[in-house]
């Protein structure tokens, strides 16, 4: 296995990939993220209790998981970065870090509009709340922290070690928040077939699921492919590369 | 043998060196427990003076003033040794950095953290705090505040490096306070109602055991990654 990635942690060979693999991103979330919402927005039955404004569960529960999906697949790469010392990895790192910041800011932005007729406020100090908002900060973090380098090389180191020690600390943040204070709902789709919520819903929350998570691999590879290219500008194949336009 | 008594050395040395430096000038000393006295002092004016409010608020304001204190001596940690080129020696020295890294964190425990302890009763009486809770004040100060320094150092080193380090810095550190802060104060709040806290004392000591371990090995990567 690793005869057959060792190749990757040339750049060029990176850059190649994301090319080989961004249009079957492109095609599944736009697919997904269609479907899903057409699906979600127009067609699902509306609840019984909370009419039509559940509808938005379509937009935010995918943002919420991918916002703490994007943060491991990030603190995977920067652990990938710093163990093997491969560069493309650390820009890996940079790359996923606005996207997940936005997938957090998403997420909360579209809580609070949730919240503001269920709960009757836009924000409650509630334990998910605040542990997505403190996900938030984490993620400005290490994106403050990597602009704030002018050398990039020790800029992308620095975050690195900043997204490992945030990914130790998550857990415990969770939880300390957690026991602190609760008020939102439960997971309520962890089992299929105990699942809390209708199948005639529960599919096209799934579908969104999957879109955005397409998205937010779409995301990344076009800013790693910025990222590849930028650290490489006086590469010879670059160069070639926006000769040929 | 002759190489555990070397480590002992290094890590004596280097703490010595850091507490002696911060004797000599003793505003650092005192300049974070009188931010912590000013502090304090604002939130009676800011909320009204009223006991029983003051009572109810003490554990927040206390360890609110606690960590933004600790925060003002942070960016002094490694920042004079990087200047004046030590930091290149421990670096490239043969000895482990973790250890002196270790002796280093310390130090800043035992110059801005222990103070804090110290004074806790002072801060206690003047918040109206409850005589119960005294107790509980002065221990989760006590395993709190070098769980702060471990933490903040991990910023200090990732910083150190920079121009204007010190507000990306509390910009780092403070979401990673969370816990401790919210441990401490439950910890509080609970020994007013006169029940048993041993619970978030101990959750707060196997946060410190876990920093104890893995924090040194952070900092000195974060360091040689600002000094590289």
């Amino acid at each position: 296995m690793w005869k057959w990635l060792h190749p990757y942690a040339k750049a060029e060979r990176a850059y190649q990939l994301c090319n080989t693999l961004l249009p079957y991103f492109v095609v599944v979330s736009v697919l997904c993220i269609v479907v899903g919402w057409v699906w979600g927005l127009a067609y699902a039955p509306a609840d019984y209790q909370q009419k039509d404004s559940y509808r938005i569960i379509f937009i935010h529960v995918p943002s919420a998981i991918l916002s703490m999906g994007a943060y491991s697949s990030m603190a995977i790469a920067a652990i990938i970065a710093l163990v093997w010392q491969l560069r493309n990895a650390e820009l890996a790192v940079i790359a996923i870090a606005p996207v997940g910041a936005a997938m957090t800011a998403i997420a909360l932005i579209t809580g609070s509009a949730w919240g503001k007729p269920m709960w009757g406020a836009w924000w409650v100090w509630d334990a998910r709340l605040t542990s997505e908002l403190i996900l938030l900060f984490l993620y400005l973090g290490v994106l403050s922290l990597f602009h704030a380098f002018e050398d990039k090389k020790a800029g992308g180191k620095a975050a690195c070690i900043l997204a490992i020690v945030g990914v130790v600390n998550l857990p415990i943040i969770h939880f300390s928040v957690e026991w602190w204070n609760t008020l939102h709902q439960g997971g309520a789709i962890t089992k299929f077939d105990t699942s809390a919520i209708d199948p005639s819903m529960l599919w096209p929350l799934l579908i969104n699921i999957l879109g955005f998570a397409a998205l937010v691999g779409m995301l990344t590879l076009i800013r790693l492919k910025n990222e590849i290219i930028q650290v490489e500008k006086h590469r010879p194949w670059v160069r070639q590369l926006v000769s040929r336009g | 043998m002759q190489v555990s008594n070397s480590y002992w050395t290094l890590f004596c040395s280097v703490y010595k060196k850091d507490v002696t430096l911060a004797f000599r000038q003793r505003a650092e000393i005192v300049n974070p427990l009188l931010f912590f006295l000013i502090v304090i002092t604002l939130f009676p004016l800011a909320i009204g003076p009223e006991p029983g409010l003051l009572a109810r608020m003490a554990p927040g304001i206390i360890w609110v003033a606690a960590l933004l204190s600790t925060m003002l001596g942070l960016d002094k940690i490694f920042r004079d040794d990087y200047m004046d080129g030590s930091l290149e020696q421990l670096i490239a020295s043969p000895y482990p950095l973790p250890l002196a890294v270790l002796a280093k964190v310390a130090a800043h425990w035992t110059t801005a953290g222990l103070p804090m302890v110290v004074m806790a009763p002072v801060f206690s009486m003047l918040m109206n705090l409850e005589s119960q809770a005294l107790g509980a004040t002065i221990l989760t100060l006590l395993i709190g505040t070098p769980l702060l320094s471990f933490i903040g150092a991990i910023g200090a080193g990732l910083t150190v490096g920079l121009q204007k380090g010190g507000i990306l810095m509390s910009l780092l550190v403070l979401p990673l306070y969370i816990p401790v802060l919210i441990f401490a104060t439950s910890a509080i709040d609970t020994s007013i109602m006169s029940l048993a806290y041993s619970g978030q004392l101990a959750i707060l000591g196997a946060m410190l055991a876990v920093a104890l371990v893995a924090a040194p090995i952070a900092i000195s990567s974060a360091l040689r990654v600002s000094v590289s």
